[in-house]
């Protein structure tokens, strides 16, 4: 008991102030892309060649989010000039376009579908569902639980069962081998009912794109209300989009 | 008789027509000699040749040797598998990979659920209209009050799908049959048909709680085959990166465990720590799992005197936290009360089924990569033999924690002194043609490897990957043997195994 006690004190209180009193994440952290648009031509040219995950397009001077890793490779190759990672975790949006970022994002708030709102905003019960992917990105939504960031705080919660679900959080690229099982979990849902697509997996195929095991997204399978990308996404990123998209 | 297998070491390339291509029953009678008087099975796989023809290739681990050879693919052979169960997964795979059989395999059915690579007909009989699993006879125990429980594949948690069957007596659990597959990602036919620039980043995806560990095998079979030497700080960032991957999963499923036995303070506790090492990995590259961290020829990211600041800061701020989490999960008699005893996998049984990493450790086997093939900044480190004879969730949860608090004091012993390396600049790099290598270390689930093989023109011809739970999902099974099904969770957790690192 005295160890109970003992570690309890040393351990303290460690739940965020978020979204209340503003995080920063460390410089290495790539959020949000700026990109300069006077960059000289031949460098995006050399940063669409480089980009292993063919997001960026040095036409329109854009970066697919919802393709691109995070990798930080543009940034490296153009030391800056082309692309720039911030530290802005809050990088989500309702629809798939609004991904290719000239470096601006429209507001997920306002983009927010207000029904969903008015049905989720005091609660969301959410079924998760992993089809394919690394499991990182579940990794990462798993410490949502955790005290530092405390989701059921908000009235959020992960659920078992799709029965007692208002949606789901799909991660990975959707394999061959987990799509009927996808498609159950989403069928088992009552309706009305939101679909998240949680990675670069789950918007793109992310890292597998070109795989024939794998789709080309979730999008390609099921109407998709919310988009997070990252490889995988932080967990503010996560946290940001839930709490904007629904709050 | 005389072994004709020959030594390799570890990350070193060698022409390929060095390896010694031997008859079928001399490299099946010698691969069999190895592993059963106390050998592993590292890597065996089949490629096909530049001609067409498929070739086995066999790389064998026998004290601290490994060993190579290979032989012509046999349309179907005599299994490995019914002398020694470690070959198991690895002729299943092969079977599913090109349809060729082996013969009176006493398990042989699918592996990840996809078509062969030649167009061959199928060993399973599936033409894949069917959804996963296809035909698939289960294990099935008949009789009175015999009742079976599926599982899955989608789960009750956050976590991966898999479908697990278990067939009960009331509580008891007779035995648990383990079916996977849904992560199929195609991971290895992708990276034949992919640019060298996206390896990295598909080599991080391949089981993210895994990203250093595929990725160091990967950079460094990359090194091997084309030359490249990254400079000693390189070593020194990957080893940090390595050990603090291991202490983020471990502290992770001490509190797992512990949440599943309802000790919910340490749970807590360790969940938040969990984090911490996380993010020393994100100020590292700014990538919680480390991924973009480790490219071939070095990292992309070295630590400045001030990182090495605050992760030292850090450090010695979580340490005596960690310490005394762990102290408090040990010392409560409820929680010892359902760890001691339960889910044993007894050495002989360890043993025979060739097991690997902090399971194996659990279960009296002291392999250790980072002591046996050490590779990085990992012969220079003291690597304690982190034995535990008692076989159960405690051994297993006890080598995790002893693991943790060894490798804080490795990450501080590293980044005592400043570190020094010219990051990486991402340039293309040419692979030796007609080259062979292989890579293991140890990643927090134990052995990682990968092998390449390359064409007579530096292409790969073949990319070969093995995750440690490829070696260690059988485990659990046997754990679950005459264990209550209310065990399960405990058990499952002790061992958390990669389903995305086997489905690949
Ligand atoms: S950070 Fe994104 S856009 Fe830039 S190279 Fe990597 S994947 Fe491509
Ligand atoms: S998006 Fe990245 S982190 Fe998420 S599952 Fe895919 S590979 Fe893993």
């Amino acid at each position: 008991m005295i160890k109970l006690l003992k570690n309890k004190f040393e351990q303290g209180y460690r739940t965020s102030g978020y979204p209340k009193t503003p995080v920063e994440l460390p410089p290495r952290y790539r959020g949000l892309p700026a990109i300069h648009q006077d960059a000289p031509g031949e460098m995006a040219d050399k940063c669409e060649k480089a980009c292993p995950q063919r997001a960026i397009d040095a036409k329109t001077r854009r970066i697919d989010m919802g393709r691109c890793v995070f990798c930080g490779e543009c940034e490296r190759i153009s030391e800056g000039s082309f692309v720039s990672f911030t530290r802005n975790f809050g990088i989500s949006a309702s629809c798939r376009e609004h991904l290719l970022t000239d470096g601006t994002l429209p507001s997920l708030a306002e983009h927010a579908k207000a029904h969903f709102r008015k049905l989720f905003g005091r609660s969301l019960q959410l079924r998760q569902v992993s089809a394919g992917g690394c499991n990182a990105c579940e990794a990462d939504l798993n410490v949502l639980a955790t005290p530092f960031f405390d989701l059921s705080r908000f009235g959020i919660n992960f659920v078992a069962s799709p029965r007692h679900a208002d949606g789901i959080v799909v991660t990975g690229p959707i394999s061959r081998n987990m799509k009927t099982a996808l498609l159950e979990t989403y069928n088992a849902v009552p309706a009305p009912k939101v679909v998240i697509a949680a990675g670069s997996c789950a918007i793109s195929g992310g890292p597998f794109f070109g795989s024939p095991e794998v789709s080309e997204g979730l999008e390609s399978i099921l109407p998709v209300d919310l988009f997070i990308p990252g490889c995988p996404p932080h967990p503010l990123t996560h946290l940001h989009a839930l709490l904007t998209f629904f709050k | 008789m005389k072994i004709k297998f020959i030594t390799i070491k570890n990350g070193e390339a060698v022409p390929r027509n060095r390896i010694p291509h031997l008859a079928f029953d001399d490299f099946r009678n010698d691969a069999l000699t190895i592993v059963g008087s106390g050998g592993n099975v590292v890597q065996f796989f089949v490629y096909p040749d530049t001609g067409g023809s498929l070739k086995m290739l066999a790389v064998l681990r026998s004290g601290n040797s490994l060993l190579t050879a290979g032989c012509d693919a046999p349309e179907i052979w005599p299994s490995f598998t019914a002398v020694h169960p470690p070959f198991n997964l690895f002729e299943r795979e092969i079977a599913e990979q090109f349809g060729i059989t082996p013969d009176k395999h006493p398990w042989l059915k699918m592996v990840r659920y996809h078509a062969n690579y030649r167009g061959a007909d199928d060993v399973f009989g599936n033409d894949y209209t069917q959804d996963i699993p296809g035909n698939y006879p289960y294990y099935a125990v008949k009789g009175e009050e015999i009742h079976e429980v599926a599982v899955g594949p989608v789960h009750a948690g956050v976590i991966e799908p898999g479908h697990f069957r278990f067939n009960c007596i009331g509580e008891r659990v007779l035995h648990l049959e383990i079916q996977l597959g849904y992560q199929h990602r195609g991971v290895e036919q992708l990276l034949l048909n992919a640019p060298p620039l996206r390896f990295p980043i598909i080599g991080e995806g391949i089981a993210g709680d895994t990203a250093i560990g595929h990725s160091l095998c990967m950079a460094q079979a990359m090194e091997a085959l084309s030359g490249i030497v990254p400079d000693p700080g390189a070593r020194i960032v990957r080893t940090i990166a390595l050990e603090l991957e291991r202490i983020a999963n471990h502290i992770g499923d001490l509190g797992a465990l512990s949440g599943d036995v309802a000790f919910l303070p340490v749970a807590n506790y360790c969940g938040r720590m969990r984090g911490d090492f996380l993010n020393m990995s994100l100020l590292m590259c700014g990538n919680r799992f480390g991924k973009g961290l480790i490219r071939s020829g070095g990292v992309r990211f070295s630590p400045t005197n001030e990182d090495r600041g605050i992760l030292s800061r850090r450090i010695k701020e979580l340490k005596p936290q960690v310490e005394h989490t762990i102290d408090l999960l040990f010392s409560a008699s409820s929680v010892r009360a359902r760890f001691e005893g339960c889910g044993p996998v007894p050495t002989e049984d360890a043993r025979k089924l060739g097991l690997v990493g902090p399971a194996g450790r659990g279960s009296g086997l002291s392999y250790d990569v980072r002591r046996c093939f050490p590779t990085e900044h990992y012969d220079r480190l003291d690597i304690p033999e982190n034995l535990e004879t008692g076989c159960d969730v405690y051994a297993r949860a006890r080598v995790r924690a002893d693991e943790v608090l060894q490798s804080i004091n490795m990450i501080q012993s590293l980044l005592r002194f400043p570190v020094e390396t010219s990051c990486v600049q991402p340039n293309g790099f040419s692979m030796a043609p007609s080259s062979f290598t292989v890579t293991v270390n140890e990643a927090w689930r134990g052995e990682v490897s990968h092998a390449v093989l390359t064409d007579e023109e530096g292409k790969l011809l073949r990319y070969k990957i093995k995750d440690p739970s490829f070696h260690n999902w059988n485990a659990l099974a046997m754990a679950l043997r005459d264990t209550g099904i209310s065990d399960f969770p405990l058990n499952n957790k002790s061992f958390n195994l990669s389903y995305c690192g086997v489905d690949l």
